[in-house]
């Protein structure tokens, strides 16, 4: 075999292997989203236990920390306490925590939060409509919506860096959080 | 992807709901009442003639009516078909017992009813969570891909294995003589 014909081989077989090295090297279970740069999806959700609603449109201007979670998700159980962390570091502030709790009975629900805290309301969603509206496909799952009220920030996987969450929380205060490499 | 759960209760009920015959359903189901047996038995008996290869469900005089399946509920089950469960690994949400599979089943359902088609509906879906979403891409731009490269393999393959055949089957030419008598 010649020169010439080894580098037809050559350009012929080099597709191939790179589609098998793109394909061979991303994690099939990461399932795309589009949310980050996009609108966040409106929504009034009833608080859990508590004759009150919380609506998007209340927090206009200021940021939103969107939790889903369920008391039947272990790694939400793993992650709670470092969400808790950054609640109380922003209670008071222009960074508002909501949990929505997804496929759950409110009964579980609440009894999940008595036994590992509650630092700030959780939403019930009625249908999973909100989970859709987000994109959700499973649990746990975050989400962080900027003053203008854009999702910038979508985590399908639990919240264990507290110093990485607040540096996200305060670049989207910031409004330095670009929907690029946002998600993860 | 972490725990995607779904109560074992979803699996029985979506599997109840997919049933088209409910007689067939009931009895099918382990642990069948005495009462549902007596009424298949019934069925059977009161209205078919012996021999009979009618379904008893179809049958004239029959106690137990199917409804009629609606466009929208074809249209549904249509849609349904062509949507990914987010949840599952390679179903649709036609087939997922999943309870958010059966949420989003619910989202077609009522979008589909308000009158937005089915292109509006998938494009919602699609705006969610991008063209995976769908259970075949989009016969467009790079996609298009996935549906040539394959006839292209296919006829490539069977064109070099018919050149190389004939290579093969075509004798090889004796040596001029010049050249022979030269060595």
């Amino acid at each position: 075999m010649n020169w010439k014909r080894s580098l037809v081989a050559f350009a012929a077989g080099l597709p191939f292997v790179a589609l098998l090295a793109f394909g061979m090297t991303r994690d099939p279970n990461q399932i795309p989203t589009s949310m980050p740069g996009q609108d966040a999806p409106t929504f009034t959700l009833p608080v859990l236990n508590a004759a009150d609603t919380v609506s998007l449109a209340r927090h206009a201007g200021e940021v939103v920390v969107l939790n889903f979670w369920a008391s039947w998700c272990v790694p939400c159980r793993i992650e709670h306490p470092v969400l808790l962390q950054a609640a109380s570091r922003y209670a008071d502030s222009d960074v508002h925590f909501y949990g929505v709790v997804y496929q759950d009975t409110e009964d579980n629900a609440q009894r999940w939060l008595n036994q590992l805290g509650q630092g700030y309301p959780s939403l019930l969603d009625p249908g999973s409509r909100t989970a859709v509206d987000y994109a959700l496909t499973g649990v746990p799952e975050t989400y962080i919506i900027d003053r203008q009220g854009k999702v910038v920030f979508h985590r399908a996987q639990p919240i264990t860096d507290l110093a990485e969450f607040i540096q996200l929380i305060e670049a989207a205060r910031a409004g330095t959080l670009g929907p690029g490499g946002a998600s993860s | 992807m972490t725990i995607r759960g779904s109560s074992p209760y979803a699996a029985l009920r979506a599997a109840v709901a997919r049933a088209t015959v409910p007689v067939a359903a009931a009895v099918t189901l382990a642990g069948a009442t005495s009462v549902t047996l007596a009424v298949a038995a019934a069925v059977a008996l009161a209205g078919a003639p012996l021999g009979a290869q009618e379904s008893p469900v179809h049958a004239e005089g029959n106690v137990i009516q199917v409804p009629e399946e609606t466009q929208l509920e074809r249209d549904v089950r249509s849609l349904s078909s062509q949507l990914r469960c987010v949840v599952c690994q390679g179903l649709s949400l036609q087939d997922s017992p999943s309870e958010l599979a059966q949420e989003m089943r619910g989202i077609v359902r009522e979008q589909l009813a308000a009158g937005r088609s089915q292109e509006e509906v998938k494009d919602y879906f699609v705006s969610k969570y991008g063209e995976w979403v769908l259970m075949e891409p989009k016969r467009e731009g790079f996609n298009l891909a996935v549906y040539i490269l394959p006839m292209v393999m296919l006829f490539g393959g069977a064109g070099f294995v018919l050149f190389k055949a004939r290579q093969w089957s075509t004798p090889a030419p004796a040596p001029a003589d010049g050249a022979a008598q030269g060595r």
